[in-house]
């Protein structure tokens, strides 16, 4: 047991000074110097509660999703029947009850319409379902229903492409190191250091950018639209601003998710804040069909539902860009702008968790946090020593080694501290005080038995280390437990636990004995002062 | 050079004549800790029941003024709000019910808290809101339903841990005293008031890691002595183990109160209550690794012979390396 060859003593002074290495980066950047460029800089997070800053847990509604499809499943169907050489006549279209269904004019047509639809569903994911079923009722009839791995699938890419619009948001804002997570099927979360009030923001992710330009019906009787009744093929959309509604025809009309950049501008005659988009070559191709098709009709420039504006088309719009005029403010308009170019969310986000710490509490936090830990630990260490000795200070070295092992470790995992994450610290070095503890009072003991030097030693560590086995396994078990089963602090408080065991464990056990090893070596005493 | 010696050599206390006195006192306090729970109830932050809590300090004033503060944020119109300090006499917080259908229209939620950070800054110029913390209901009964699956799933697999390790009493014994634990900390949230929230159930999972920790270590000498001690009488050798690891006990309770003590005084004030629970957690372990888990081996019939017969496999191994050298 105190035999240490000299490569293990190498071996574990690596490893302790490797870990504590990668602790250095973040000491520095706390006491406020720059760590030069090129080296590694593993660094450890700041929790919100210590930095200051905003959480945000956003949700997402599946079921929209669900309705959302059976709309473009809608086109895509119209589309694939309608080319072709032989063109197949359907009706009666209905998306009611979360399935697709449609007659075929002539039921001669059905086999080819079946053909047709086919290439239109995928399989979903790996479940080797396909994503959406088709079945031909009472031999006229095709409904198309989407299978509940579809659903999911199709939630999932909604949810990884809601993930990604929701990052560009952000940066667009230009804050700092956010931290944007999905979480679980249908959640977000976010994280804002530094951001005090996140009204900003929220405004930004609760806008989901939907943009459509659709044809105005200028035929529809306008007592039907404004009591909300649609011609068929129709449907109507309220004005954003003001009562009133139009009827848009439903079909033909297109998305203003082809774009390439938008940005805030000035009227140049009224001054009034506007929104100008300039759209990809796709669809400015399409936009400028859809223009020189329609010329002197009105179509409705409609944001998520709700019509901005219906102006008469005077000319084709060739260039590829626009401009959306509305009631805008300068901040309204501005905001509109990132949201279209971040691209339209495919679903839309709700705040359901929200939790914002002013910086002054943050640093309040982190400096008593310091205080209480630095005053705690110089109380355990002069404790020590004064009840230990010479093995209280092997202890007392242990404890210091962890405390910065920890660290590091934390910084390489770029794991983040939290408040509970302080309070793991505390845990820590308390069970690692406690197995010298163990270790020193079973060594007092072996001595008062009569045992020589050595063999008190030897047997202090061996019998003593059964013990901190057992205890902290379960430690691990908790830690473990809390980590995968718990959330938000409750996962702070065991990152430091899990890693703090670990190490606590081999400084307190390994480095200890290794150097009680070398003094008795050295010293060969006859008698312990323990 | 003399070293401090917290406990002398050779002490033996013998502790298990107090054993009928003190079980009654551990049913007597764990009757009234229920008690406690079930009438006063625990007082559930916006973490478990939802709602917005406003964290308010007031830099000039030694104290905040509460009951203005009530009556301030009551003619608001948004219902009853609990105001309580938490720490230090001039930190508080608010916390009112999520308006009505804000589950369907968040503005209203941002409104509140605007309404009311508003109106605490204007009537007081000293008053400098920390956070804000809203939690829709559904998010708070998820969390609620983690944390409880957490401390569920960590009391009964340490457990079996233990009972694998020793012997089914062990395990017994090690549940029922980290029940013991576990219940006068909820006691003592009852009976103060103090806010109830998910740092305190980190609070709660060190204090089940604590009182585990000091039961295994009372119980691994127990076990040591039962098979070096097989004559010996149970009372006798409890006596014997408790007070060979007695020195332990103290001495490691003490760094940790330290500790703690430090965090609870000089640490931020988030904390707290997090910090109270531990100390108290603290006190209750060791207590109960003395009264509770080690008699409980008497009542449950602890022998030498049944604990040697059944030895686990890893002492098994331990015993045929030992035999071998």
């Amino acid at each position: 047991m105190l035999d240490f060859p000299r490569w293990k003593q190498l071996w574990f002074w690596f490893i302790a000074l490797v870990a504590m290495a990668a602790a250095v980066p973040s000491f520095v950047s706390v006491a406020g110097y720059a760590w030069p460029a090129g080296l590694p800089n593993p660094k450890i997070n700041l929790g919100l509660d210590l930095a200051g800053g905003s959480h945000l847990l956003l949700e997402a509604n599946p079921d929209q999703v669900t309705s959302l499809r059976l709309e473009s499943k809608e086109e895509e169907v119209r589309n694939a029947l309608g080319k072709g050489s032989h063109p197949v006549q359907i009706g009666d279209i209905s998306n009611k009850d979360g399935s697709l269904s449609f007659m075929v004019s002539n039921p001669a047509d059905i086999d080819a319409a079946r053909e047709a639809i086919l290439p239109l569903t995928n399989g979903a994911g790996l479940s080797g379902q396909r994503d959406w079923d088709i079945k031909v009722v009472d031999t006229t009839r095709i409904v198309l229903t989407p299978t509940k791995a579809g659903i999911d699938q199709a939630v999932s890419d909604a949810m990884t492409t809601a993930t990604e619009v929701v990052r560009k948001r952000i940066d667009a804002l230009g804050t700092r190191e956010p931290t944007i997570i999905r979480q679980g099927a249908d959640r977000i979360v976010v994280q804002v250091p530094g951001l005090k009030d996140p009204t900003q923001l929220k405004a930004l992710l609760g806008q989901t950018a939907k943009l459509e330009f659709k044809l105005v019906d200028t035929a529809a009787s306008p007592t039907d639209v404004q009591s909300g009744v649609a011609p068929p093929g129709d449907e109507i959309v309220p004005y954003a601003a003001g009562a009133g509604n139009i009827a848009v025809k439903r079909l033909g009309g297109i998305k203003g998710d082809q774009l390439a950049s938008a940005h805030q501008v000035f009227d140049q005659q009224t001054g009034e804040p506007q929104v100008q988009i300039n759209f990809n070559q796709q669809g400015g191709e399409k936009f400028a069909a859809l223009t020189s098709a329609n010329v002197h009709k009105p179509f409705a420039i409609i944001l998520d539902g709700k019509v901005l504006s219906a102006p008469n088309i005077n000319q084709a719009i060739l260039g590829g860009t626009a401009v959306i005029s509305g009631s805008f403010t300068v901040q309204s308009a501005s905001q509109l702008a990132i949201a279209l170019s971040s691209g339209a969310l495919p679903i839309d986000l709700k705040v359901v968790e929200e939790r914002t710490v002013g910086p002054d509490l943050g640093a309040d936090s982190i400096n008593k946090g310091a205080i209480a830990m630095g005053v705690g630990t110089l109380a355990v260490v002069v404790f020590m020593a004064v009840t230990y000795g010479r093995f209280g200070m092997y202890a007392n070295a242990a404890v210091i080694i962890n405390v910065i092992m920890i660290l590091g470790i934390m910084a390489v995992f770029n794991t983040t501290l939290t408040l509970p994450g302080i309070a793991g610290f505390v845990l820590t070095i308390g069970a690692a005080v406690d197995a010298n503890v163990l270790i020193n009072e079973r060594i007092r003991e072996e001595r008062h038995r009569g045992r020589k030097v050595f063999q008190a030693v030897e047997l202090g560590y061996k019998e003593a280390s059964r013990t901190i086995f057992d205890a902290n396994i379960t430690h691990i078990i908790s830690a473990v437990l809390m980590f995968v089963l718990g959330s938000g602090p409750i996962k702070g408080f065991a990152v430091v636990l899990m890693i703090g065991i670990v190490t606590s464990v081999f400084t307190s056990v390994y480095l200890t004995r290794m150097w009680v090893a070398s003094w008795l070596r050295k010293t060969r005493p006859s008698d312990l002062t323990i | 050079m003399r070293l401090l010696k917290l406990v002398p050599d050779h002490t033996n206390i013998h502790f298990l004549k107090w054993q009928w006195p003190t079980t009654i006192i551990s049913v007597a306090l764990m009757v009234l800790s229920w008690v406690l729970i079930l009438t006063h109830g625990l007082n559930l932050g916006v973490d478990f029941v939802g709602g917005q809590m406003i964290r308010v300090t007031f830099t000039q004033s030694a104290s905040a003024p509460l009951a203005q503060l009530r009556s301030e944020v009551e003619g608001l119109g948004f219902g009853e709000p609990i105001i309580q300090t938490y720490g230090a006499p001039n930190e508080i917080s608010i916390r009112l019910r999520l308006p009505e259908g804000s589950d369907k229209n968040p503005a209203a939620a941002e409104a509140m808290a605007k309404t009311v950070s508003a109106k605490v800054k204007a009537a007081h110029a000293d008053a400098r809101i920390d956070g804000v913390d809203s939690v829709s209901g559904k998010v708070s009964g998820e969390l609620g339903t983690t944390a409880i699956k957490a401390l569920g799933a960590a009391a009964l697999a340490i457990s079996i841990f233990i009972w694998y390790r020793f012997e089914w009493q062990f395990g017994v014994g090690a549940l029922i005293s980290l029940i013991h634990d576990v219940t006068l900390v909820l006691g003592l949230f009852a009976i103060t008031q103090m806010e109830f929230d998910l740092t305190t159930v980190a609070a709660i999972l060190t204090v089940i890691g604590y009182s585990l920790n000091d039961t295994i270590v009372v119980y691994d000498r127990i076990r040591e002595n039962l098979k070096k001690f097989r004559k010996m009488p149970l009372p006798e050798l409890l006596d014997l183990s408790v007070n060979e690891t007695l020195a332990r006990t103290v001495v490691t309770s003490g760094t940790m109160l330290i500790t703690l003590l430090a965090l609870a005084v000089l640490g931020p004030k988030v904390i707290f209550g997090f910090s109270a629970a531990l100390i108290l957690g603290i006190f209750v372990c060791t207590y109960s690794s003395i009264y509770a888990a080690a008699p409980m081996l008497i009542w449950l019939k602890v022998t030498p012979s049944s604990f040697v017969a059944t030895e686990s496999k890893l002492d098994r191994q331990e015993r045929l390396a030992r035999e071998q050298r």
